[in-house]
């Protein structure tokens, strides 16, 4: 099998999680009051759902444009983690290539990809195929589902919760990762300082969280190495 | 809300988090890291994923909202289930664990 395509099929579970998300999005904005050019244009040009939720939850509630948007931004901020994070990776390739794969870089792609690198070598030019395999299995979902959303409504029942298997995608995201000790300080930190910190305004709670998690995880390992 | 203030949310947080993830690997590139900073960087989907769900999970209707027992069960029944057997049980067994404390407990 080609990197691309195992990249393509170790991503392809998180089209179960993604196909709803979208579509609840898409439901979600055309009740804000966006017409459907609008919510295609922001899943589009935005690509992350959460910030999304975030932004039009907080206008929604009358919060000034300037706090949405910048509420949704401090949600994103932890894209700058990944974004350092995958320079061992695929910093080598051309700058195009890393334009590209940084418009993809949703945090499934991140967790899949980082995750298959560091368990298993592989030469780099078949890192950027299986990123792309990765992104590509769940990243077109996106854009169509959203418009499946918008242009059919709330065909999902409210009562069905489907928005908490986002969390539980999350979580089946995080469970492999605890590998070591390191890795599991690292996680509990970040937990209980994301809640210890969540009345932080516009949402830094999570990029200080993160911060910390990391803090710990390496102290762990250079402790133990 | 218009239609300048939704093009201008969705123009700004556009180019804000194209840049966001542009950052690092758009402009340093191949560039090596310090051994300090790869060792943080081992850590990061391990930290940020967990910490950006556990309020949800814990607070559904805000932080320090009313915690949710079924969502707690949920949570680690999914879990439970990734940890032992992926992606795809992870998200049979939370969603399971759900409904089946929403039928027991509301």
């Amino acid at each position: 099998m080609t990197p691309f395509w195992r990249g393509f099929r170790d991503a392809s579970p998180f089209m179960l999680v993604v196909i709803p998300f979208s579509v609840l999005f898409g439901a979600f904005a055309r009740d804000a009051g966006m017409d459907i050019l609008q919510v295609l244009a922001m899943s589009a040009v935005v690509f992350a759902g959460s910030a999304q939720f975030t932004a039009l939850a907080l206008l929604q509630d009358g919060a000034p444009v300037l706090i949405a948007i910048l509420a949704g931004l401090a949600v994103n901020l932890r894209m700058a983690l990944y974004s350092v994070a995958l320079i061992p990776h695929l910093g080598h390739a051309p700058f195009w290539l890393r334009a590209v794969m940084s418009y993809m870089m949703v945090d499934q792609a991140f967790a899949v990809a980082v995750k298959t690198y560091e368990t298993e070598p592989m030469p780099q030019g078949h890192k950027v195929a299986y990123y792309f395999g990765v992104a590509m299995s769940v990243c077109p979902l996106w854009l169509v589902f959203t418009y499946v959303g918008a242009a059919v409504g709330q065909v999902i029942p409210a009562a069905w919760e489907l928005e908490f298997a986002l969390p539980i995608c999350f979580i089946a995201l995080t469970a492999p990762l605890l590998r070591t000790p390191a890795h599991m300080t690292a996680c509990v930190v970040a937990v209980l300082s994301a809640l210890a910190l969540a009345w932080l305004p516009w949402n830094l709670w999570l990029i200080v969280a993160a911060l910390f998690g990391m803090m710990a995880g390496a102290e762990v390992e250079r402790r133990m190495a | 809300m218009s239609d300048a203030v939704i093009w201008t949310v969705i123009l700004s947080m556009g180019a804000g988090t194209y840049l966001i993830r542009f950052s690092f690997l758009g402009f340093l590139g191949d560039r090596a890291l310090p051994p300090w900073l790869l060792r943080h960087l081992r850590y990061v989907g391990v930290a940020v994923l967990p910490a950006l769900v556990a309020p949800m999970i814990l607070w559904p209707d805000g932080p320090g909202s009313a915690v949710d027992p079924a969502r707690l069960i949920a949570a680690l029944a999914g879990f439970a289930a990734g940890w032992r057997f992926g992606v795809v049980p992870a998200l049979i067994a939370g969603m399971g664990a759900l409904y089946l404390m929403r039928a027991l407990i509301g």
